[in-house]
């Protein structure tokens, strides 16, 4: 369950990234399919190289999300109904949980990259909280 | 038996090669105690484990992450041989410790996390990758012996 303090510390890093949202989620995507290559087998219609448009904008759609996430706190489970609806009937992704994990693990890694020492334990334990939770609501629909 | 490529040992070696192992080693473990609280279990006599800032400055937490940390230099010199290399950790963790191996998974993605804060962009997808699959395959040897 996230602390109120965890909230606050998901949004400060949040603002900590806004200037590069963008950069972010391709990152995440692309540092994703390098580590974890089974991920590859849910995008066999996209062009995965680096560089990619549709990496590009698929990172886009990921962490505008996540930040669609991040802003509704309160009530996750509502504002990430749809896409829990499209992860567990047309995606069909396997169980969030394990992918979800991946992708994560990726996320952190690039938030690292990129705050570096300011990616203090208690931010990483709050992101980590924030998308284990993101991942139980996506697995809602599943079965 | 694991493969790896003259590209994987190469990224395995010039980062660890730039690797504060007390630094790096202190911060993982404090970081796993932080963001994994169940995992303060195994370490009932370190003392004061009450809050992230308590757990950063706990010396006890610095010395055992540089321990973890050397020992982990151990399995990139035997790289071709980690099962072995890991052998006897491997049952002290399984009979003594009681540790559940998923917590090597945490405390190597944990390292990953740390590894990046360090070198920010030189730490390319492609060593991210090369190091998932080395804490991954150490993982693995320090379960083995598990019954």
């Amino acid at each position: 369950m996230l602390t109120a303090e965890d909230k606050k510390l998901v949004q400060q890093v949040w603002q900590k990234i806004s200037g590069c949202q963008e950069d972010a989620g391709a990152e995440t995507l692309e540092r994703m399919f390098a580590a974890y290559p089974q991920t590859k087998t849910y995008f066999p219609h996209f062009d995965l190289h680096h560089g990619s448009d549709q990496i590009r904008g698929h990172g886009k759609k990921v962490v505008a999300a996540l930040g669609n996430a991040v802003k509704n706190l309160d009530n996750l489970s509502q504002a990430l109904s749809e896409l829990s609806n499209l992860h567990a009937y047309n995606l069909r992704v396997d169980p969030p949980c394990f992918p979800l994990q991946l992708l994560a693990q990726c996320f952190q890694v690039v938030l690292a990259v990129h705050l570096g020492k300011d990616y203090t334990p208690e931010m990483h334990a709050a992101v980590d909280k924030f998308m284990s939770a993101v991942a139980a609501v996506l697995a809602e629909k599943y079965r | 038996m694991v493969h790896w490529t003259a590209e994987e040992k190469q990224l395995i070696s010039s980062v660890w090669a730039k690797v504060n192992v007390e630094e790096c080693g202190a911060e993982a473990l404090a970081r796993l105690l932080i963001v994994y609280p169940w995992t303060q279990r195994f370490f009932d006599n370190f003392g004061n484990l009450s809050s992230p800032t308590a757990i950063v400055g706990n010396p006890k937490v610095r010395a055992h992450g540089k321990k973890v940390l050397t020992s982990f230099g151990e399995a990139i010199k035997n790289l071709e041989n980690l099962k072995a290399t890991y052998s006897k950790l491997s049952e002290l963790h399984c009979d003594k410790l009681h540790v559940d191996p998923e917590n090597f998974r945490l405390l190597g993605d944990i390292l990953i996390i740390v590894l990046a804060a360090h070198f920010g962009k030189d730490f390319t997808p492609s060593c991210q990758a090369t190091w998932q699959k080395l804490v991954g395959v150490v993982a693995h040897a320090l379960a083995h012996k598990y019954h």
